[in-house]
C-alpha cells in the first residue's frame, strides 16, 4: 500500500549527535514547528513539542530530565510539571500531554526528527 | 612556659596526619602546646587519601585527595619537610638524620612509614611498563604509560588489585586480573561471594584468572609485552603490568636502628604503640601489634589516637587490637566482610547463605553452634543494607535477634528495613564508628545535647568523619532519639535518594564526591530529577567553589542557573547585575540605562536596591553581559539559590543620625558572600542606626549599628510568611561580626533542607536561639573554625560566572534559541505599556 504523500514522514536534520549533552535538551525549528530534542543519560533520544501547555511558552527544551519510577521524563522549567518523554503524557495531570515526534540518528551521526 | 619537647614524625601518610590532628585536638601541639613536631615525608605531597587513589585517574587532582585542612600547616610548632626521608635513627643520641642531610634531635620519635607493595621475585619486574600501586606518583606514572596502551595485567586479585584494575579501566585499558588464590579477595570473601563478585567484574569487561601464579614479565624491545603465568604456555598479552599483590610493612629504618621487628616484618609495638627503643613509637601499617600487621586505615587511626593520648600523659588509653570488618566498593560492586567471615575462628560454626546470582547478590551470616546461636561474622556482596547491624552482632555489642534469616533474606515490601529496627537496642558501649572509635552512648549524648542532625553528630563526636560507612547508623540513632523525644521529622530528598539534604551534603563533603553520576550510583537510584539534580549541584557549589556549568554540572541546573538569568513568563529572561550595598555611581547607572535602551529591556528597580532588566532572549544574554562586564558589573546571582544582596541605608556616609558606616559594611559583606550557593536564597541588610531604614530584621542576616559596634540579627524573612529576625549577638566589632555570619551561614548551608529559608530552618532548630548561639557564638561544637575555613575557601574561589562564561567560547555555545536556526522564538509577542514593553497576554495576541 502506498501512503498518500501528506502522511509520509519527512526526516529533517536537526543537529549532530556529538553536539548534544547527555541529560540536557535543545530546541530546534522543524518545518516551522518548535521541537525539543533530548539526549538522556543512557543514550536514548526523544523529541517532544517545545511548547509548555501550562505556561504557553516554548521552553520544554530547557527542562531538567530524569526519571520518575523509571519513566524517562522532563520537568517544565516554568511550573515544574513532568512529562513522560516516550509518550508525552503529563505525569502530574492526565488531561495534558505533549506531542511526540519520531527521532533517529543517521549513519553519519545526524539527529533527525520527523513531523507527522 | 617550659621549652617545648620535640616530636619527630617519620612518614606523612594518612595515619601520620591523623596522629598530628589528634595531637592538635588534645592541645598537645599548637599554641602553647607542650610539643613541637617535625614531620618528614618522602612524597612530594602531604598526607592524602590513599584509599581513594583510583579516583586520581578519574579526574581528581592531588589537591582533591589531600587530607590536610586549610591552615593546618600553619599550626604553631609544626614544621613539615616534604620530599625528604628519615634515613637513620640514633636511639642513643636521640636524633634522626634525613636523606637531605637534616639532623633533628627528638624527645619522641614516631614511625609512620607505612608499607611497600609486595613484588614477587620473578624475572622482568624492572622492565619499563611494570608498576606498583601505592602512591600518587605511581598512579601518575601508570597514567602516562597507559596513554598508548590497549591491555594491562594486574597481579593481585585482592582489594588493592581490584582498585588497580579499576584505575586501568578508567584509563581505557583492557584489564586482566591474575590472582594466586583460587578466588578473588581471598582474605575477605568465601568462594560463593567471590564467584558473585567475579561475575559482576567480568560483566564490566575485566578478565579474571584465579589460582594462577605470575612467573615472569615478558619484554620485547625493552618494553612489557606480556605476563607469563604458571600452567599456561602462552603469556597473557599486556602493554603494562601492575603489581598489587599485597603489602609488606616498611620497617627498614627500624631494623637498621636495632629495634625489634617481627619475623615476617613489622615494628613490634605494645598496646601503647611503643617500640623496643625508649621514646620511639610506631603506628599504622609499619607496626606489628600482638603478632598482627593491619593493612587497613581504621586500625591505624586507632593507633594514632592512642599514641596521641599516651604522649599527652594518658596511660589509660590503649590499642588492644582492631576489628577488621570492612565495607568497600570495588569496581562499582559493594562488598563487605565482617568479623569471623570464614567461620574459622569459631569452633563448629554454621553459615546461613542467601545468594542470587542473577541479581549479583550474596549474603552470608556465620553463626556459632554452641547453643547461644550468636552471629560471629558474615559476608555481603551487592546489597549491604545489613552491614551496620551485622557488625554490631559480630562484635557482640548487639544481641543476635531471634530471626537470623531476616538479616539476609531479600527485602519484602512493607517489611521494616534491616537497619533502623535494631538501633534502639544498641547498648551505650557499642562502637558505631570504627574509624574514630565512637560508641552509641557518646552519639546519643551528643544528640541529647543538641546535635540535631548527622552533621551535628559528626561535628560533636567525629563519628562518621572518615569512611562514612556508619552514616546510615548515625541517622538511625538520630531518628531513634528523635522518636523518643517526640520529634519525628525526616525528609528524604526525593525518590532517588533515601537521604535528607543534610545527610547528602555530609556525604558529598566528607567523601568529596564531585559527580552526580557517582553520588547516584553510590547513594541513590534511578536517573535523578528536577528536585535532586539542582539540590546536588548546589551542594557541589557550596563545598567547592568553581564554575557551575561545565560538563555534567550543566545538566543538573535549573534553567535559571543554566543561563545565569531569571526565566520570565514568556520564556525570556531577566538580567540583574550586582550593585553591592545598593551603592551605584552615575556612570554605572548610565550604562544600565544604555544597555536597557539598546536591547529594549523593560526596566524596574527591585526591592533589594538593584535594577532588573527584563525581556532578554537567551541569544542576547552574552551581548548584554559583554557590555555590563566591560563596564565593571558582575553577576548578581538573582537566578541562584545564593546570596542575593546586602541592602543598606546610607549610614554615616551622609545621614545625620547614622552611627556606623552601613554602606561600607554592606559592600564588604556582599563582596564576601557573593556567589555563595545555599539551600535557598539568602538576603541581608545593614542599617546604620536603630531607626533601621534597611529593614534588616526581615532578612536572613540583618546587621544594625550601635554606638559600640554591630548587633547581629538572623533568620528573619519577608515574603509569604514574614518573620522577625532573632537577635544573635550584640555590640560586635566588625571582625567578630563577620566570623559569626560566616559560621551562621555555613551551619545553615550544611544542615538545612532543600528550599528551606533560614527562618523555617531556625524554627525547626531544637533548642532554638540558645542552641544557635551556642554553636555560632560560643562554639560549643568546636565547629566554628571549620565553618569559617569553608567560607574562606568560598571567598578565595569566587569568580564572576558571567565573566567566566564570556571568556570561553564553549560555554557560550549554549546561548542559542534553536540548534538549527539563527532566529528568535517566533512566538514572542509584546505590547507597550507605560513606555516599555511587556509580553502580550493571550487575549492580546494576534
Amino acid at each position: 500500500m502506498t501512503l498518500p504523500d501528506a502522511m509520509r514522514e519527512t526526516w529533517v536534520d536537526v543537529v549532530a549527535l556529538a553536539a548534544l549533552t547527555p541529560g540536557r535538551g535543545v530546541a530546534a525549528l522543524v518545518g516551522g514547528r518548535q521541537v525539543a530534542v533530548f539526549l538522556v543519560a543512557d543514550g536514548e533520544l526523544f523529541a517532544v513539542d517545545n511548547l509548555d501547555p501550562f505556561s504557553g511558552a516554548h521552553v520544554m527544551s530547557r527542562g531538567i530530565v530524569g526519571d520518575r519510577a523509571g519513566v524517562p521524563k522532563v520537568a517544565s522549567p516554568m511550573y515544574k510539571q513532568s512529562f513522560d518523554l516516550r509518550t508525552g503524557r503529563c505525569l502530574d495531570d492526565d488531561t495534558m500531554a505533549l506531542t511526540t515526534f519520531p527521532v533517529r540518528v543517521t549513519a553519519a551521526g545526524q539527529v533527525q526528527v520527523a513531523l507527522p | 612556659m617550659a621549652a617545648a619537647r620535640t616530636l619527630v614524625l617519620a612518614g606523612y601518610g594518612m595515619v601520620g596526619h591523623r596522629f598530628l590532628e589528634a595531637m592538635v585536638g588534645r592541645g598537645q601541639l599548637g599554641p602553647d602546646g607542650p610539643w613541637r613536631a617535625v614531620v618528614v615525608g618522602e612524597e612530594p605531597y602531604a598526607a592524602y587519601d590513599r584509599v581513594s587513589l583510583s579516583s586520581y585517574v578519574d579526574g581528581l587532582g592531588a589537591d582533591d585527595l589531600s587530607l590536610v585542612g586549610p591552615g593546618f600547616h600553619d599550626t604553631p610548632g609544626l614544621v613539615v619537610h616534604l620530599d625528604d626521608r628519615v634515613d637513620a635513627v640514633d636511639t642513643a643520641a636521640r636524633r634522626v638524620t634525613t636523606a637531605q642531610g637534616r639532623v633533628v634531635g627528638y624527645d619522641a620519635l614516631v614511625l609512620a612509614t607505612g608499607s611497600v607493595p609486595f613484588v614477587p621475585a620473578i624475572p622482568g619486574t624492572d622492565t619499563p611498563g611494570v608498576f606498583v600501586y601505592r602512591t600518587i606518583d605511581d598512579l601518575e606514572a601508570i597514567r602516562m604509560w597507559a596513554a598508548g596502551c590497549r591491555s594491562g595485567v594486574v597481579v593481585g586479585g585482592g582489594l588493592l588489585g581490584l582498585e588497580a584494575a579499576n584505575a586501568l579501566r578508567i584509563l581505557g585499558v583492557q584489564a586482566t586480573v591474575v590472582e594466586f588464590a583460587p578466588r578473588l579477595m581471598p582474605v575477605q570473601l568465601d568462594e560463593g561471594a567471590a564467584a558473585v563478585l567475579q561475575d559482576r567484574i567480568e560483566a564490566l569487561g575485566i578478565t579474571v584468572h584465579t589460582g594462577c601464579a605470575a612467573s615472569g614479565v615478558r619484554a620485547e624491545g625493552g618494553q612489557v609485552v606480556g605476563l607469563d603465568v604458571d600452567g599456561r604456555d602462552e603469556p597473557i598479552q599486556a602493554d603494562l603490568v601492575v603489581f598489587a599483590a599485597g603489602i609488606r610493612p616498611r620497617d627498614d629504618l627500624a631494623r637498621s636502628a636495632g629495634l625489634d621487628v617481627g619475623e615476617r616484618g613489622g615494628v613490634v609495638v605494645d598496646d601503647g604503640c611503643a617500640t623496643s627503643a625508649p621514646d620511639v613509637y610506631a603506628i599504622g601499617e609499619c607496626a606489628l601489634h600482638r603478632g598482627r600487621v593491619y593493612g587497613l586505615v581504621a586500625p591505624g587511626y586507632q593507633m594514632a589516637d592512642v599514641l596521641a593520648g599516651r604522649l599527652s600523659g594518658r596511660d589509660d588509653v590503649a590499642f588492644t587490637g582492631a576489628d577488621t570488618s570492612t565495607k568497600l566498593k570495588l569496581l562499582g560492586v559493594d562488598v563487605a566482610s565482617v568479623g569471623d567471615a570464614h567461620g574459622t575462628r569459631t569452633e563448629g560454626s554454621r553459615a546461613l547463605v542467601y545468594t542470587d546470582p542473577l541479581a549479583g547478590d550474596y549474603r552470608k551470616v556465620v553463626v556459632s553452634n554452641d547453643g547461644s546461636r550468636r552471629v560471629v561474622g558474615g559476608i555481603l556482596v551487592g546489597d549491604l543494607s545489613a552491614y551496620p547491624l551485622l557488625v554490631q552482632y559480630a562484635r557482640g555489642t548487639l544481641e543476635t535477634p531471634e530471626r537470623i534469616d531476616a538479616l539476609i533474606a531479600p527485602a519484602s515490601p512493607g517489611a521494616d528495613a534491616a537497619t533502623g529496627a535494631g538501633v534502639a537496642a544498641l547498648p551505650p558501649g557499642a562502637v558505631v564508628c570504627s574509624c574514630n572509635t565512637v560508641d552509641a552512648g557518646t552519639i546519643r549524648a551528643a544528640i541529647q545535647d543538641g546535635a540535631d542532625d548527622v552533621g551535628g553528630i559528626k561535628a560533636g563526636t567525629r563519628a562518621g568523619t572518615t569512611c562514612g560507612s556508619c552514616l546510615p547508623l548515625l541517622a538511625d540513632l538520630l531518628d531513634d532519639e528523635h522518636r523518643k523525644a517526640g520529634v519525628a521529622v525526616r525528609r528524604t530528598l526525593c525518590e532517588h535518594f533515601d537521604h535528607t539534604r543534610q545527610e547528602l551534603f555530609d556525604i558529598v563533603r566528607v567523601k568529596r564526591i564531585r559527580s552526580f553520576a557517582a553520588l547516584l550510583a553510590e547513594h541513590g537510584r534511578g536517573r535523578g530529577c528536577e528536585i535532586c539534580k539542582p539540590a546536588v549541584a548546589s551542594m557541589f557549589a557550596s563545598t567547592a567553589s568553581g564554575y557551575i556549568l561545565d560538563g555534567e554540572q550543566s545538566t543538573l541546573q535549573d534553567t535559571n542557573d543554566h543561563f545565569l538569568a531569571n526565566l520570565q513568563r514568556d520564556g525570556t529572561y531577566s538580567v540583574v547585575p550586582r550593585v553591592p550595598g545598593g551603592e551605584i555611581t552615575p556612570d554605572g547607572l548610565i550604562v544600565l540605562g544604555q544597555v536597557a535602551q539598546e536591547f529594549d529591556l523593560y526596566t524596574k528597580i527591585t526591592g533589594a536596591q538593584r535594577v532588573d532588566l527584563f525581556g532578554a532572549r537567551v541569544d542576547q544574554l552574552p551581548a548584554i553581559w559583554t557590555r555590563l562586564v566591560d563596564a565593571g558589573f558582575e553577576s548578581g546571582h538573582a537566578y541562584g539559590k545564593a546570596l542575593r544582596t546586602v541592602k543598606s541605608c546610607v549610614g554615616t556616609t551622609w545621614c545625620r543620625y547614622g552611627v556606623q558606616d552601613a554602606v561600607g559594611l554592606a559592600i564588604r559583606l556582599e563582596l564576601r558572600y557573593r556567589g555563595l550557593r545555599a539551600p535557598h536564597k539568602i538576603k541581608s541588610a545593614v542599617s546604620g542606626c536603630a531607626r533601621e531604614c534597611a529593614e534588616a530584621q526581615g532578612k536572613d542576616v540583618g546587621v544594625i549599628a550601635t554606638e559600640r559596634g554591630w548587633n547581629l540579627h538572623v533568620a528573619g524573612n519577608g515574603g509569604m510568611t514574614p518573620q522577625h529576625a532573632v537577635l544573635l549577638a550584640t555590640d560586635l566589632d566588625t571582625e567578630t561580626l563577620v566570623r559569626h555570619i560566616d559560621a551562621f551561614l555555613m551551619y545553615y548551608i550544611r544542615t538545612a533542607d532543600r528550599l528551606e529559608r533560614t527562618a523555617s530552618w531556625f524554627n525547626k532548630l531544637e533548642g532554638g536561639i540558645d542552641h544557635l548561639r551556642s554553636v555560632v557564638v560560643d562554639d560549643s561544637l568546636g565547629l566554628v573554625d571549620e565553618l569559617v575555613a569553608d567560607m574562606e575557601r568560598h571567598v578565595a574561589g569566587y569568580e564572576c560566572e558571567w565573566k567566566a562564561t564570556l571568556a570561553d567560547p564553549e560555554r557560550l555555545a549554549r546561548f542559542r534559541v534553536f540548534v538549527n536556526a539563527d532566529e528568535p522564538d517566533p512566538s514572542l509577542v509584546y505590547v507597550r505599556e507605560r513606555g516599555q514593553r511587556r509580553p502580550a497576554f493571550p487575549h492580546e495576541r494576534p
